[in-house]
């Protein structure tokens, strides 16, 4: 019964998901504001249906009905109940589910914080979102319904991949989706400012803290799957340049190009047809990846069972979704206005220079993710395109974009001149040069990329020290507390996702440059020294787990002789699907990270086994997490807090300076 | 041209591309080896252990070099085809038994059938890697000069050997 | 007394523990070909590197490797050996061809055309806005814009 109710939802959504694709973007056209205001409710409604709809199937899950095929097919009575919530997205057709219930959040959200917005534009941009809603929605229902029934019933459900048997799995997809469907809001915004000739700086303004929002949650998602990665696999690696991985990475890229153009149009005025075309590419690209995850045109670690039916379905949708707003965009966006003037030396010029060195590294990772399939389409030849080809093509793309991270926030808006700002920037330039030089060798050893790495990384940190010298110095305020005070929130916004990718470069360069491994064979009770650490293996003996049986490994592991930590390592068999899985120990730390993975029992007691030193590893994710965190303080500025709180009262001057900006 | 049609024009190449490629499965490699001479090998055969089986001792015949294992899916899934095949005396289908122990495999030809008038044992998997066999079974057609003409991979099935096996092998054994 | 000294010295680290032993016999070889294998694809995998499989074609692939470099032949030619039986599938780099090209040039083409889009448009841009004058409405509306701004800051 339950899941039934859970199917009708899902019907009923895309009932109400067709009227708020239809009837407020009509209303909006002819002027019918009894029209558009079908859009408010319309977007709840449809949030409380699909959100009916995810209950049902967690429910389904939580009671173990293995009636329902979707839950017999990824979960099993014996798997723990986290895991067999998590499994609701564990597979195609509950991860779309997800998808769905994300985008209809967004859509509530949407719904509750547009009321300084004109009504025109609420409409459009909750009838967008209610048209692709109703895309998925219509997938779902016709080629992937997770609540089909399985008569007779399984007796008991087939499992879920053990590998996503893990905390990552509960949390991960959702951050994820949370980010690339959030674009959709930013696509929504577009797409609306398009359909209604509004385009201007309000439009930016708008979008910014929406589109700041989506990529804070994507920069976490997508640092979350390396975490698990590196964990998980066993292989102490943290990016495979996977199909899937660059899936959710080349979202990332244009979302964070769209935040830096959004921010010249706001200023300027300038290049909206630019940050329209960003903002369609970021959720494009969203779009994209659905379809290289479920068609199985690729092959990846992380693909999802895959059905032709299912991949034809997607590519239509995507190339209505996406062609439509392509054509729209070519239909409306010559009309847009010019917007204010500035040179190229100029902070406009070095955000959009910027943005150019984003969309090229964006372009690379397309083009090696895509290439093996246009050479097979045209029959000439199979390729793999793996890690070597995008480490070669990065590191050059990536070294131009963050020389200019340094820069830019210093260049003066409008026009600056390239000596007064090399004047400033001497100290800084001075600095990282000299660390560059010299730190790799204080270290160990001196390697022309570590030493890049290094350089890059202090140089985006002591640029960020000068800009905010120069800041404070100009800041109201006799007290330093006062001055520090005055900055906006966006400004140490900035700073702290510039300073984010500085530590992630510093993770990112430290373990390139200086990881050590060790593949040995150890007897009970020898020793091995890796990177300053002793680790001794005590053994291995057998522990019983809910759904599986492993074979746990101990090592003592001290340094200079007292004892550090003590690491367990498994080799475990989930009984269910008879798999074997490496779940390595790892001993987190600032400044490294202890890696011991068990490999195979070699004889009498002695196993093969892996053991790693990888120093600064975490601060790859860690500055992940630092963007993430400046993205969350940039969106938290005066500006934004006074936006939500202006009333519908300022709407008509707001609509009538739109207006008169789009000519 | 309308340069805000760019955008448009890249993204319909892409979807066509995207198109065509739902049709091919990425898995399957094309053979390098197609329109090379096999390579050579001189491999114990199953059933008389003391004897050795070579490739060039097919020359001036048209055959088929089948790879297979008892451990294997495909190959069972294949078996019925091949039997056919053996049975109307077209073409004569050697097999290698690709890693895999002697007394399975032995069983596995006694419970399915034989098609193979010999099968040659690598148990190593190395004649496979020269191949380049990258999974089990794969079916090579060697024309009368020991070159390949034509890798199978995966189950051989009733069509493809019609459509596509049958003619080259008519084809080779007229020249 | 020197001998004892030692003797006692020693005898803890003996009681201790032994130093464990690398998994081959042959460091150099074995970090030639993990080198070597990080590079190349498991033919049987969905994606991974032959380093990282436990595939028994994985496993196969490294034994031969390894017999590659214990007749000391140079990696040049042990990549040769896997792609005249795999084809260019087996490597992660694709190697430079005709039909490669593209793939290789093709992020830096973008990025010159980039930046000599973003030029061109920029002054494009610079020359228009000179030759418009600013009308009345315009002009008032830059000056609220700029007012605007400064309050922000």
């Amino acid at each position: 019964m339950i899941p039934e109710i859970g199917h009708y939802a899902l019907i009923l959504a895309l009932c109400v998901s067709v009227v708020l694709g239809t009837l407020p973007i009509y209303g909006a056209a002819v002027g019918n504001s009894m029209l558009m205001s079908v859009a408010k409710p319309a977007a709840r409604g449809q949030f409380l249906l699909v959100l009916l709809a995810f209950c049902c199937l967690g429910y389904a899950f939580a009671a173990k009905d293995f009636s329902v095929l979707y839950v017999a097919s990824t979960s099993n009575s014996q798997l723990p109940v986290q895991y067999r919530l998590a499994a609701i997205w564990g597979a195609h057709e509950g991860s779309l589910l997800l998808w769905v219930f994300i985008l209809s959040i967004w859509m509530v959200a949407v719904s509750f914080l547009s009321t300084h917005l004109p009504e025109a534009m609420r409409a459009r941009i909750l009838g967008v979102m209610g048209l692709v809603s109703m895309g998925f929605l219509l997938f779902m229902l016709t080629v992937s319904n997770p609540f089909e029934r399985l008569i007779p019933a399984a007796f008991d459900g087939r499992d879920l991949n053990p590998l996503l048997q893990d905390p990552g799995m509960v949390i991960h997809p959702p951050m994820l989706y949370m980010g690339y469907v959030g674009f959709s809001v930013a696509f929504a915004f577009a797409i609306a400012a398009l359909l209604g000739g509004t385009l201007d700086a309000t439009w930016a303004r708008w979008s910014r803290p929406w589109t700041t929002v989506a990529w804070c949650f994507l920069t976490i998602g997508v640092a979350m799957g390396s975490g698990w990665a590196y964990y998980e696999l066993g292989w102490g690696g943290w990016w495979f340049w996977d199909p899937v991985e660059n899936a959710s990475f080349m979202p990332w890229l244009a979302g964070t190009a769209l935040i830096h153009s959004l921010a010249v149009t706001d200023k300027r005025g300038g290049f909206k047809a630019w940050s329209v075309l960003l903002a369609i590419l970021a959720f494009s690209l969203s779009l994209l990846g659905t379809f290289l995850v479920r068609s199985g045109v690729l092959t990846s670690v992380h693909a999802f069972a895959t059905d032709p039916k299912r991949g034809l379905f997607i590519l239509v949708f995507l190339a209505v979704v996406i062609g439509g707003s392509l054509i729209l965009y070519a239909w409306r966006a010559p009309r847009v206005g010019l917007g204010g003037g500035f040179s190229l030396i100029s902070r406009e010029g070095m955000l959009l220079t910027n943005n150019v060195l984003l969309v090229a590294a964006l372009g690379a990772v397309l083009l090696g993710t895509l290439y093996p399939l246009f050479l097979d389409a045209l029959d000439l030849g199979k390729i793999s395109v793996g890690p070597p080809y995008f480490d070669t093509v990065f590191v050059p793309l990536m070294t131009p974009a963050i020389f200019l991270m340094g820069i830019g926030p210093l260049a003066q808006w409008k026009k600056a001149t390239l000596p007064a700002l090399a004047m400033r920037l001497r100290w800084a330039f001075a600095v990282s040069a000299a660390t560059a030089l010299t730190l790799p060798l204080l270290i160990g050893q001196w390697t022309p990329l570590v030493s890049l790495g290094l350089m890059l990384a202090i140089w985006i940190v002591t640029t960020s020290v000068v800009g905010l010298r120069e800041r404070l110095a100009h800041a109201d305020g006799s007290s330093l507390m006062g001055r520090l005070a005055a900055v906006p929130r966006s400004y140490w916004g900035m700073l702290l996702a510039h300073c984010g990718v500085a530590v992630f470069i510093v993770g990112v360069t430290m373990v390139k440059g200086f990881e050590v491994e060790q593949d040995l064979r150890m007897n009970v009770g020898e020793t091995s020294t890796v990177g300053g650490y002793t680790f001794r293996f005590d053994g291995v003996r057998e522990v019983q787990g809910p759904n599986y049986i492993a074979a746990r490994g101990t090592f003592h592991v001290s340094q200079d002789g007292h004892e550090v930590t003590v690491m367990y390592p498994e080799k475990r068999r989930y009984t269910v699907q008879n798999q074997t899985m490496t779940e390595a120990a790892i001993a987190p730390g600032l400044m490294r990270d202890l890696y011991v993975s068990l490999g195979e029992p070699v004889d009498n007691g002695a196993w093969s086994v892996r053991l790693y030193h990888k120093p600064f590893i975490d601060w790859i994710w860690g500055g992940c997490l630092i963007m993430a965190l400046g993205g969350v303080l940039a969106i938290s500025d005066r500006r934004y807090r006074l936006a939500w709180r202006r009333k519908e009262a300022d709407v008509p001057a707001a609509t009538q300076m739109a207006r008169q900006t789009v000519s | 041209m309308n340069r805000f049609l760019l955008p448009l024009a890249a993204f319909l190449v892409v979807v066509g591309f995207l198109a065509v490629g739902l049709t091919l499965n990425p898995r399957e490699l094309p053979s390098p080896l197609v329109g090379k001479p096999a390579p050579a090998f001189s491999l114990p055969q199953l059933h008389d252990q003391a004897k050795v089986f070579s490739p060039n001792e097919m020359a001036g015949k048209v055959w088929l070099l089948n790879f297979w294992a008892s451990w294997c899916g495909g190959c069972k899934e294949e078996h019925p085809v091949l039997l056919h095949l053996a049975k109307s005396g077209e073409v004569p289908i050697y097999g290698v038994d690709y890693k895999d122990t002697r007394d399975e495999a032995l069983t596995w030809l006694r419970q399915h059938g034989n098609p193979y008038p010999l099968t040659a044992v690598d148990e190593a998997g190395r004649v496979g890697i020269n191949y380049g066999v990258y999974g089990v079974p794969e079916t090579y057609v060697i024309d009368k000069a020991g070159v390949i003409r034509y890798k199978q991979i995966g189950p051989l099935r009733e069509d493809t050997l019609k459509t596509k096996i049958l003619p080259l092998v008519r084809e080779l054994q007229n020249q | 007394m020197r001998w004892f000294l030692l003797i006692i010295l020693l005898v803890p680290c003996l009681a201790g523990a032994e130093e464990a032993r690398p998994l081959t016999d042959n460091p150099l070889a074995e970090a030639r070909l993990k080198h070597l294998a990080v590079e190349l694809r498991c033919l049987v995998c969905q994606n991974q590197t032959l380093a990282d499989s436990h595939a028994p074609l994985a496993e196969d692939l490294r034994r031969e490797v390894r017999e590659m470099i214990a007749k000391d032949m140079s990696d040049k030619d042990i990549i040769e050996f896997l792609v005249t039986r795999y084809g260019d599938f087996i490597l992660y780099r694709p190697p430079l061809k005709a039909t490669t090209t593209l793939l290789w040039v093709g992020p830096f083409v973008l990025l010159i055309a980039g930046v000599a889009a973003l030029v061109l448009a920029l002054r494009r841009r610079q020359k228009k806005l000179v030759d418009v004058s600013l009308s009345e409405e315009e002009r008032n509306r830059v000056a609220r814009l700029l007012s605007e701004g400064a309050n922000r800051l």
